[in-house]
């Protein structure tokens, strides 16, 4: 479903980002993606998403290939694509609701499919008695709850979540790995990119892969490496 | 309301005043070409009339035969220019002077001689008046042995298209400089609204929004504070010409559907003044 084939990733000033990077990500999978900071997690995730395309090699999601799409089909592709990021990147001034509304809204889809569709993914994610909270007034699990529904608003193939437990306590941190397991459970891919290696030894049946200073050093799934 | 129009409008209220200086700027580029056209369009109305009265007139020589007069009677109806060729005899010319210059009938009445010419009269076509024609008509007529001399107001005809060349050069000229202006500022504002809106908009290109989606907004917003200045440019032009009307001199109102033309192109400055602002700063990939 996603496919990295030696993807190489160069910026001008500071060099390649993600070397000569191989990966194979099956749908439905659950993959933790590790390394630590500057590692290259972050740019294998916008190569996915095609917010960038790579220097060279091919990046393959869902039919889409990075030397063909164009940028109405990278608007579809992202509408297969959950995101959960440390920051949450919530709107401030709106409402759990409208945080998740918001993803529906700007594609156009209709008020009667927002109505029903937003209590439901609220009451998933157990944020249904806070749909009216502005994000202020949520902890940070809660915030990261409202991301999660909102990254689930389209039904994706595939959950991208960037380090999405960074700025959680211990038991919020578990809470949203639960939650991601979950919604693996039900069939969606998640490529989990996180540097907190205490979460991946809990998890010793889970895929790994590692990358260090934009290289695959480690993929615990041999047919991953071998692409 | 759809999303489109509600976020365009939310724009004008977070920053009123750059909205309100991106519309005065593009009322001041229509305004001064709503000025000039004006100006443009009176012209144009006395050149209408003058063109109306316009007529070649062809003195012939004493010595010209009838022959001659005839032959060229029928040459010049037959030029496609020339609607009509009328013969003024010497008698008729002289008759014509008497009665219309009353106050000499001293002067004709002391004559031995007539002195006056007889002529050919040519009226043109309706559509058959630019200074060209005329020009090209008088030339013809000039070079036919017959002819003694040929009349057509050329010195004053010219003056009048010339006045009309500067006038649109200097519209065009004017109006396109405030133009540039406004779009720059229109550019700057949608700028600010983008700047403004930057994380809404990341996150509507992560949740799958297609970029036309994420610049309606923006292109309404330009759109609307172009209609908005169009239309504040066409009440300061009528303003404008009722004060020269009642205070200088009387001078015609252009047509409704110029109005309508600057008001849409003040729309079409701002949409395209928008269009270029976020096409610069929005790029999904």
């Amino acid at each position: 479903m996603i496919r990295l084939l030696h993807v190489t990733r160069t910026y001008p000033r500071t060099g390649d980002a993600v070397s000569d990077v191989s990966l194979h990500l099956h749908k439905g999978e659950f993959c933790f993606l590790t390394g630590h900071s500057g590692a290259g997690k972050s740019t294998v995730m916008r190569l996915i998403h095609m917010a960038e395309r790579p220097t060279s090699g091919e990046v393959r999601v869902s039919g889409y290939s990075s030397e063909r799409i164009r940028p109405r089909e990278i608007a579809l592709l992202r509408r297969k694509i959950g995101f959960c990021f440390q920051d949450f990147r919530l709107l401030q001034d709106r409402t759990a609701a409208e945080n998740v509304a918001f993803a529906l809204e700007v594609t156009g889809a209709r008020r009667q499919v927002i109505k029903s569709k937003v209590p439901r993914l609220l009451a998933q994610v157990g944020l249904a008695a806070k749909a009216e909270a502005l994000p202020t007034q949520l902890s940070g699990g809660e915030q990261q709850r409202v991301a999660m529904a909102r990254a689930l608003i389209h039904e994706p193939l595939v959950v991208l979540a960037d380090e999405p437990t960074g700025n959680l306590d211990e038991r919020a941190t578990r809470g949203i790995f639960d939650l991601l397991r979950s919604i693996n459970q039900s069939g969606t891919a998640v490529l989990f990119a996180t540097h907190n290696l205490e979460l991946v030894r809990a998890n010793p049946g889970v895929r790994v892969i590692e990358l260090d200073h934009g290289r695959l050093v480690y993929d615990s799934a041999a047919d991953g490496v071998a692409v | 309301m759809t999303y489109s129009l509600r976020e365009a409008l939310v724009a004008f209220r977070r920053a009123p005043l750059l909205a309100g200086v991106s519309a005065a700027m593009i009322a001041l580029s229509l305004f001064v070409i709503g000025l000039f056209g004006i100006v443009a369009y009176n012209i144009r109305k006395v050149i209408e009339g003058v063109e109306a009265r316009v007529e070649v007139v062809a003195y012939l020589r004493d010595d010209a035969s009838p022959a001659d007069v005839l032959a060229l009677r029928h040459e010049l109806t037959g030029l496609p220019a020339v609607r009509e060729v009328h013969y003024v005899s010497r008698e008729e010319a002289l008759q014509v002077a008497k009665d219309e210059l009353s106050e000499f009938s001293a002067v004709f009445g002391s004559l031995e001689s007539n002195p006056l010419p007889a002529s050919l009269e040519l009226r043109l076509r309706p559509n058959q008046k630019g200074p060209d024609v005329v020009r090209a008509v008088a030339q013809r007529v000039a070079a036919n042995p017959a002819v003694e001399e040929v009349r057509y107001g050329n010195e004053w005809l010219d003056k009048v298209f010339l006045l009309r060349s500067v006038a649109a050069t200097a519209t065009g000229v004017l109006g396109a400089g405030f133009a540039v202006v406004a779009i720059l500022i229109i550019g700057a504002a949608v700028r600010l609204a983008i700047f403004a809106r930057r994380e809404e908009i990341a996150i509507m290109q992560l949740v799958g929004a297609t970029n036309w989606f994420i610049r309606k907004p923006f292109l309404l917003e330009g759109l609307i504070t172009g209609l908005l200045g169009g239309s504040l440019a066409a009440l300061a032009t009528w303003l404008s010409y009722n004060i020269l009307t009642s205070a200088v001199f009387a001078v015609v109102w252009i047509p409704g559907f110029w109005v309508l033309c600057g008001i849409l192109a003040g729309g079409a400055l701002g949409a395209v003044a928008s269009w270029i602002a976020v096409r610069r700063h929005l790029s999904l990939a």
